[in-house]
């Protein structure tokens, strides 16, 4: 059937109602949002119309200044794990029979869908010194006595991993399973061991894919804000901790909304290049 | 071949890296005593029990149903309609609701959350029990969109044709055509977006956050005032349910075309 163009009022109807909810209750709460960020808070919790910069004046604080460097360096590091151990495994699992890869595929669902506060939880008693991981190192005499890997950065930066893994492999998936493989056996007929002709032919040709990959990722983990609060201390906050924290416990709601805001510029310009590395990537 | 075997190795690793932390809570939930030991000491399927029996946790798990079923279907109604007509019609400025349809998975979801929260509370509705429900199915929207649109990608323009010549009007190709072979993706679309909602913590808290306990909220507040067996129980539960909707997902339709692979037909 050949797609037409809307003609009359009444196929136009179709499109009004998603327009409507999602006018009204995303892009009218956001903008709420962003004029709340102009506001002037007030004692007890609450705020009033103004045209402040004042919160967005607290970006230069030295405190902020930390915070936004830890979330970026954390997220970046959660990214770069991640893709280190995602690439070769969707490489393997894009090779593994179509029963084994639907088996692999339900499992990652399974764990991508699992609440930030359920992996929060079986991480902090993983790592635990009375459940914990280290009684099997005590057990087996490489410890001497259990002890608590939680919280701390490895045990935030473990968590962030675990809830991170699953999407990395789903945002790669697509294109390793459409790789061709005629590509890695041209390579290895003409004599290059299976890491090298990974290594120098399939990997460059991924190559825009695995650097997008990376930003979305990025995204993701700077999203994270419950996994900083429950496997780490107050210095591992995050900026989406901040955010949360200033919002309900502070009660200072323009300062929140003025962070939020600033979270999602950063985060569309990372979208931005993501949308920019794809269209070149198509043009060839 | 130790190539293989390093591979095998990289691959059982992986999967006890994902799933030791679910065997763990799984192992202390079977505890005897209020104690969150492993090994487990002694053996009880009391805290199993009492995901259901227990009037706090079974409320929390019936709020949790409820909001994920409602959220979904709105998640599915706001979805469909947008990938039908992007299919249907040649409207290029339509792909801004398209966009904003996507936006709140791209974005973090402390951002979505903050929204919502603004949102019911300048409205005066903040803390009504529906609240979660309209900014879960929005928040969602994308998963619907995302398999409905590749449902509508995959049909057949000449069988619309075929239809068209045997003199069948929009309305009946519709009904006996098109969303047959869009229903599987509409199906693991509410699939994905209810159990999503069901683990879903930060908008639930900042829109009723103090009024209605969903799971996750309760598990979060055990975490801060006092763990039991119960929260890892039912965190098993949750488990459980996400990977039989998958599974049935998989078993039912295509999941690795869902997913973005080519669909080759049976690979082996």
């Amino acid at each position: 059937m050949r797609r037409t163009p809307p003609e009359r009022a009444a196929d136009y109807f179709p499109i009004a109602y998603p327009a409507f909810m999602l006018g009204l209750f995303f892009v009218v709460p956001f903008a709420i949002m962003v004029a709340v960020s102009f506001f002037r808070r007030v004692q007890g919790g609450f705020y009033e119309p103004a045209f402040t910069f004042a919160n967005y004046g607290r970006f230069l604080s030295v405190f902020f200044g930390e915070v936004l460097v830890f979330s970026l360096v954390l997220a970046g590091l959660v990214s770069a794990v991640c893709l280190l151990l995602g690439v070769p495994f969707t490489y393997f699992l894009t090779k593994l029979s179509r029963k084994a890869q639907v088996f692999w595929l339900v499992a990652l669902l399974g764990v991508l869908s699992l609440s930030e506060v359920i992996i929060g939880f079986a991480w902090s008693t993983l790592l635990s010194r009375t459940a914990g991981l280290s009684n099997l190192l005590v057990a087996i005499g490489v410890m001497d006595r259990p002890d608590a890997w939680t919280p701390g950065f490895a045990a935030v930066l473990t968590g962030l991993v675990y809830q991170a893994f699953p999407y990395t492999v789903l945002v790669l998936y697509p294109s390793f399973s459409r790789l061709d493989p005629s590509l890695m056996e041209a390579s290895r007929t003409l004599g290059a061991s299976p890491l090298k002709a990974f290594s120098t032919v399939v990997l460059p040709v991924l190559r825009k894919t695995l650097i997008a990959t990376f930003i979305i990722v990025f995204i993701f983990a700077l999203g994270a804000y419950l996994l900083p609060q429950i496997l780490g201390r107050p210095q591992h906050w995050t900026l989406s901790v901040l955010i949360t924290d200033q919002a309900v416990y502070q009660s200072n709601m323009p300062f929140a909304a003025a962070m939020a805001v600033f979270l999602v510029v950063a985060s569309l310009s990372l979208v931005v290049i993501v949308a920019a590395l794809n269209r070149k990537g198509a043009g060839q | 071949m130790s190539a293989v075997w390093l591979k095998r190795l990289f691959l059982s690793a992986l999967a006890a890296f994902m799933t030791l932390p679910i065997l763990v809570i799984a192992g202390v939930a079977l505890n005897e005593k209020k104690t969150l030991a492993f090994p487990p000491q002694g053996f009880s399927l009391e805290w199993y029990a009492q995901a259901f029996t227990d009037d706090g946790w079974r409320a929390a798990l019936v709020h949790s149903v409820l909001v994920a079923t409602a959220a979904a279907a709105i998640s599915v109604s706001i979805a469909v309609p947008i990938a039908w007509f992007l299919w249907r019609r040649v409207a290029p400025w339509a792909r801004i609701v398209e966009v904003l349809g996507l936006a709140p998975f791209i974005l973090p979801p402390v951002i979505t959350a903050l929204g919502a929260l603004s949102f019911w509370a300048t409205t005066g509705f903040y803390g009504q029990p529906w609240t979660v429900v309209i900014s879960h199915g929005i928040f969602f929207v994308s998963l619907p969109l995302v398999t409905v649109t590749l449902g509508f990608a995959t049909i057949d323009r000449e069988i619309i044709e075929a239809g068209m010549t045997m003199g069948a009007d929009d309305r009946t190709l519709l009904k006996t055509v098109v969303f047959p072979l869009v229903r599987p993706y509409i199906i693991s679309g509410f699939a994905f977006a209810f159990v999503l909602s069901l683990n879903e913590y930060i908008v639930a808290y900042m829109t009723v956050g103090f009024t209605l306990e969903t799971i996750p909220i309760k598990i979060f507040n055990a975490l801060r005032y006092g763990y039991t067996p119960t929260m890892a129980s039912v965190s098993v539960f949750f488990v459980l349910v996400a990977v039989v909707v998958f599974g049935l997902v998989a078993r039912f339709g295509d999941l690795p075309k869902l997913l973005g692979a080519w669909s080759e037909g049976d690979k082996g």
